[in-house]
């Protein structure tokens, strides 16, 4: 069962820590939906940071990223 | 070539990088004729636009400073060449205009901006110490919030034009820079004839340095205050690595520039007293924390189309205003005939950080989204 967090238009760094007590509570795999480009990039470096896997994907001026374990 | 420039900006060279450069920029600003240890402080600065713009009657800190038009614009461009532009607007602006008030008040009792604490230690200040110390455990209650659930709430796409106002706001205060009217006898536009606000590098100087730091922040998200709260809250040092290198880069073009002088008493518009020093820096840092930037960060959003940020920034102008209205803002040390006094601030300076810090606390645990 995928999380999925919708982290749009939140100030960072909110979608870090909820990408955070995602990853410390849940299994894998978790989307998160952000729609700036500083968020997008905060997520990824935390993600690769405690050893996730990262897969960006372009949504028109959103982005869905894809973290594994 | 973009996505390469901006994989570089993203990466642990490139905030280093451009921790560096601001750290020599500042020091050279000073040594260009900016007020000493204050080549660059983001809430100084703001405060003196305030002055020259008659919000305040403060004399000796009236000033447009263009560093600050130029910190808007150069993310603006930055913002628009990378094609990140985006109109946000409607993250519970007025708590954030409150916070930017508090902001400014906790920056004038301690006398600067994380910015400026930085080049001020940088310069030999060491009342910067428990100011940085102050600021870290303002972060760090910021931190618990943040880890709570503490939420400003989202904010939502919009129409362009919403996002250039601030930067037309800027351009309009650049206008009044370059073409000083007098709209009154005496003024506004105030311009300071002694004190900080009439120590200034050559305005077309301060504006291209200004700029260029506007656009190389943007790219890097260069954040003070996200350097100290990204170490407590997720051991990263991706922001503080930059942070670390203005400091260094800050520190070695002092001594090259013969502008560090080590010690406590009567520094360069500083005060020597402790306590008021934690204090006003806790102050500020908890309401930089709750309103997710340092003062730098929040004019570099503005720039980027977070009219959000734009409202902290007017926050802190009006902060400005009301600090050296109300003579919350603290004194200097003065050293007058060999005789030092210590500076400090009023008991309504003492009280304003008091009901700010209740303020702080009020917004961060009534602003909290149940967890799922």
């Amino acid at each position: 069962m995928t999380i999925k967090i919708d982290a749009r238009g939140l100030s960072c760094p909110q979608p870090v820590v909820l990408t955070r007590q995602a990853m410390e509570k849940k299994q894998p795999p978790i989307e998160v939906l952000v729609d700036t480009v500083t968020a997008r990039e905060n997520v990824a470096r935390m993600s690769r940071h405690f050893g996730w896997r990262v897969a960006i994907e372009t949504l028109d001026d959103e982005f869905k990223l894809t973290l594994t374990k | 070539m973009s996505e390469r420039l901006t994989r570089f900006f993203a990466s642990r060279l490139g905030i280093v990088l451009v921790g560096a450069v601001i750290g020599i920029l500042g020091p050279l600003l000073q040594f260009l004729g900016n007020p000493k240890n204050m080549g660059i402080c983001v809430a100084c600065f703001e405060r003196d636009i305030a002055g020259a713009l008659g919000l305040h009657r403060a004399a000796v800190v009236q000033y447009i400073r263009p560093e600050i038009i130029g910190f808007v614009l150069g993310s603006l461009v930055a913002a628009l060449v990378f094609r990140e532009f985006k109109a946000r607007a409607g993250s519970a602006p007025i708590v954030r205009f409150v916070l930017g008030v508090f902001a400014m008040f906790g920056a004038l009792v301690f006398l600067g901006c994380p910015w400026r604490a930085n080049f001020r230690l940088a310069g030999g200040d060491l009342n910067a110490i428990p100011g940085l110390l102050g600021l870290a455990a303002g972060i760090a209650i910021g931190v618990y919030f943040l880890r709570n659930g503490y939420s400003l709430g989202r904010s939502t796409k919009t129409y362009p034009i919403v996002g250039y106002i601030f930067p037309a706001l800027m351009v309009g205060l650049l206008l009044l820079a370059v073409f000083q009217p007098v709209f009154a006898e005496g003024g506004p536009i105030f311009q300071s004839e002694s004190g900080p606000g009439s120590q200034f590098a050559p305005l077309a100087i301060s504006l291209s340095i200004g700029l260029l730091i506007g656009f190389l922040a943007q790219r890097t998200r260069f954040c003070t205050m996200g350097a100290i709260r990204d170490v407590i809250l997720i051991r990263d040092t991706h922001l503080v690595s930059g942070l670390g290198a203005l400091l260094v880069a800050a520190f070695v073009t002092n001594l090259a520039l013969g502008q560090f002088n080590p010690g406590y008493a009567a520094q360069p518009i500083a005060h020597s007293n402790l306590l008021w020093n934690i204090l006003g820096m806790l102050l500020a840092g908890l309401a930089y924390a709750l309103a997710g930037g340092c003062p730098g960060r929040q004019l570099f959003l503005a720039g980027e189309g977070d009219s959000d940020s734009a409202v902290f920034v007017l926050g802190m102008i009006t902060g400005a205003a009301f600090a050296h209205n109300f003579g919350l803002a603290a004194r200097p040390d003065a050293l007058v005939d060999g005789v030092l006094t210590v500076g400090g601030i009023s008991p309504a300076g003492m009280v304003a950080v008091v009901l700010g810090l209740a303020v702080c606390l009020v917004i961060g645990f009534g602003m909290r989204e149940k967890l799922a």
